[in-house]
């Protein structure tokens, strides 16, 4: 049998970006961002996201809130991510990412309003153009190469400063057409888009294996056209870089890029679920022993900036912000009813004005 | 004036808008150099440039979500749809977050955007290209469904539909495309949504459709004038919300009624009209309601489309039932 001659047209490398291990020790020179106050600061967050998750599933299972999902152990991609956006960027996320929101400044009572079945909680006091949570998967993609699309062309026709969309999904995700579609069109478009992949390894019960036949999540990313990268996702370090640059490649027009952050979740997939019907007991045992949050107080114990005093003030600090978030929460009155008309519309159109009275004398 | 088409109509509307409002964006699949597969678009591109006509790859729910994005930021896009068909995988994003934005974030943001289509039967197109699906945008909470039956009615009702704040799906009866041509005058002003209009005035009977089956309507009101019974012809124009007063009100003069679309009948638009009239003006009826529909079978291919569509023949059939009705004893 003769082999036909072919040439090789195109060749494609996936790198992988990180900073901390998994012992706390630094594997390269840090970039110029990590100066130990920002550090501290990173480390504050993803402690107030870990307990803001805590809190939630403990008034889950006591009937305070309802279904919730967790991002134990994924916080360093909520935190990083969100950190290392400017303010003027808008974030399209999907609905497990604590720590990003909080450093977008949506409020924790707000957060908590949201799984405690009220609308009011996504209408953000800040982070006003951020969009809302989007629970069906991957949707909030293509969301985020509109708003991409938007921002580029308020800058370029008319006369706006530039701005990026981030937009955030599972491992799950990227199986999904719409996470194709919003790649495929950010790339042909030159958006200005990041797209972070949260691979936790789990879609709810189907691991990481079972969604691909492809090595990384990140080389999805060569059939759309753009750069990508993997990184280490319980090193906020190289989350909060990672998405600097790509975010700075695309304020400069660069377009969009593609970042996939490899992590575990912790966690059953809400509180409605039950992971121990199919998450190996010994692979939830080593991915404890690679969480971002220890990794990183090693590190600033090494430098000898931290220790047992800083964390028990730190955890006091935190907790009466977070009691001061469930006291609001708590005390909020439940909306009147027909508030599910009152925005349905700009204005409620005259052929809903009789259910809407009747709703009206129901109440 | 220059007379136009309704798909002339269409572009003329995106022009004036383009043209007044810089966050008008037009984009689909061929909308750009190729001015769209109807030429809807046609010229567009040419005159206000690739940024704010763009052709887009090739995927429908991609359309519909970024169209989503891009309004939640003050934009007004218009996206097209080649083909009603075609418009399914864009279902999740036009129900799940178009109709949802602004109860979603209690105000914070909304999403208005126009999602164009071209529907219905009656062009000898192959498979997929002659649906009439709207009941199943109609049954959406939170959308506006839109269908011009005339040039003028289009140029109006889609600059409307441009300005409007909510997200609206425009269906363009493209069997009528270029049935006629009319003045329309290209002064920008916008015909009202959420209003019925009035074709024809009659007090004997009343006849309810909307897009490219007005034209069938239309005629058997004519057929009927010359045996001296007056039909009075409305154009429902927005399909949701529904402006159940006009209908009342031509019944109070006309009592009888016959509702005609293509889509199929099980859950048609013309059930959710019919059970309104039961609802609020039953007592003025002296007949059923009847309808004159599309079969409840899957679109045939085009040979056998002219035995699947509301024809004349049929609407008049039901037309002389409605109008020799009389209940048990009392005619």
């Amino acid at each position: 049998m003769h082999k036909p001659r072919m040439q090789l047209l195109a060749s494609f490398d996936i790198a992988s970006l990180q900073y901390l291990d998994e012992s706390g020790q630094t594997t390269q020179a840090l970039p110029d961002f990590a100066t130990p106050d920002t550090l501290v600061a990173l480390y504050r967050q993803m402690t107030l996201a870990r307990m803001v998750d805590d809190r939630a599933v403990k008034m889950q299972r006591t009937g305070q809130l309802g279904t919730y999902p967790s991002s134990l152990g994924q916080e360093a991609i909520g935190v990083g991510v969100g950190a290392a956006m400017a303010k003027e960027d808008i974030y399209c996320p999907n609905y497990r990412e604590t720590g990003a929101l909080l450093e977008r400044g949506v409020r924790i009572e707000e957060i908590y309003a949201i799984w405690g079945g009220d609308e009011r909680g996504q209408n953000y006091r800040h982070a006003r153009e951020d969009l809302p949570l989007s629970v069906p998967i991957a949707t909030q993609m293509l969301h985020g190469a509109g708003v991409a699309f938007a921002l580029k062309y308020k800058h370029e026709q008319l006369g706006e400063p530039i701005r990026a969309a981030v937009t955030s999904g599972g491992d799950g995700a990227t199986s999904k057409g719409d996470f194709y579609e919003a790649i495929n069109l950010a790339g042909d478009w030159k958006l200005p888009l990041v797209v972070v992949i949260n691979n936790n390894q789990w879609a709810i019960s189907l691991p990481r294996s079972g969604q691909t036949a492809c090595k990384t999540l990140a080389q999805k990313a060569i059939a759309a056209g753009i750069p990508s990268l993997q990184v280490d996702g319980n090193d906020v370090i190289a989350v909060y870089q990672a998405v600097l640059e790509a975010l700075q490649q695309a304020h400069a027009g660069g377009g969009p890029s593609l970042i996939e952050a490899v992590t575990y979740r912790l966690c059953d997939h809400t509180t409605a679920d039950d992971a121990s019907r199919y998450q190996p007991q010994e692979g939830l045992k080593e991915a404890w022993s690679k969480e971002p949050l220890r990794r990183l107080r090693t590190y600033l114990e090494g430098l000898g900036i931290w220790g047992d005093a800083q964390e028990e003030e730190l955890q006091r600090e935190l907790r009466e912000i977070l009691e001061e978030a469930v006291r609001v929460y708590r005390q909020t009155p439940r909306d009147t009813p027909t508030a599910i008309f009152e925005h349905l519309y700009e204005t409620l159109p005259e052929a809903f004005i009789e259910q809407y009275q009747q709703l009206q004398g129901d109440s | 004036m220059a007379q136009i088409t309704l798909v002339e109509a269409i572009t003329q509307a995106l022009a004036f808008e383009m043209q007044r409002d810089p966050k008008v964006i037009v984009f689909g699949e061929d909308v750009g150099l190729n001015g769209g597969v109807f030429r809807a678009t046609d010229g567009l591109q040419a005159r206000f440039g690739r940024e704010r006509v763009l052709d887009t790859p090739l995927a429908e729910n991609m359309i519909a979500g970024i169209a989503v994005g891009m309004a939640t930021q003050g934009l007004r896009p218009v996206a097209e749809f080649q083909f009603m068909g075609f418009i399914y995988p864009a279902l999740d994003q036009i129900l799940s977050h178009a109709a949802r934005y602004r109860n979603r974030t209690r105000g914070r943001l909304s999403c208005p955007v126009v999602y164009r289509a071209p529907y219905g039967g009656g062009i000898h197109a192959p498979e997929h290209h002659s649906e009439s699906t709207e009941a199943l945008f109609a049954h959406i909470p939170g959308l506006r469904l839109v269908v011009p039956s005339s040039p003028a009615r289009a140029y109006g009702l889609l600059l409307a539909a441009i300005r409007d704040p909510d997200p609206v799906v425009f269906l363009e009866p493209k069997r009528i495309y270029r049935a006629v041509r009319q003045e329309v005058v290209d002064s920008g002003e916008a015909l009202p949504l959420d209003r019925a209009f009035v074709l024809r005035e009659g007090s004997d009977i009343t006849l309810i459709a909307w897009g490219a089956s007005l034209k069938e309507a239309l005629q058997v009101a004519e057929e009927l004038a010359t045996e001296g019974i007056e039909a009075e012809v409305i154009d429902l124009a927005t399909l949701k919300p529904l402006d159940i007063h006009t209908i009342i009100d031509s019944l109070e003069k006309t009592h009888r009624c016959v509702l005609i679309h293509e889509a199929a009948r099980f859950c048609g638009l013309g059930a959710e009209v019919a059970s309104q009239i039961n609802e609020y003006a039953f007592d003025l009826l002296h007949a059923p309601v009847q309808r004159v529909t599309g079969f409840d079978t899957v679109m045939p291919y085009f040979q056998l489309e002219g035995a699947y569509l509301p024809g004349v023949p049929r609407i008049m059939t039901a037309v002389r039932e409605v109008l020799e009705y009389a209940s048990g004893g009392v005619a």
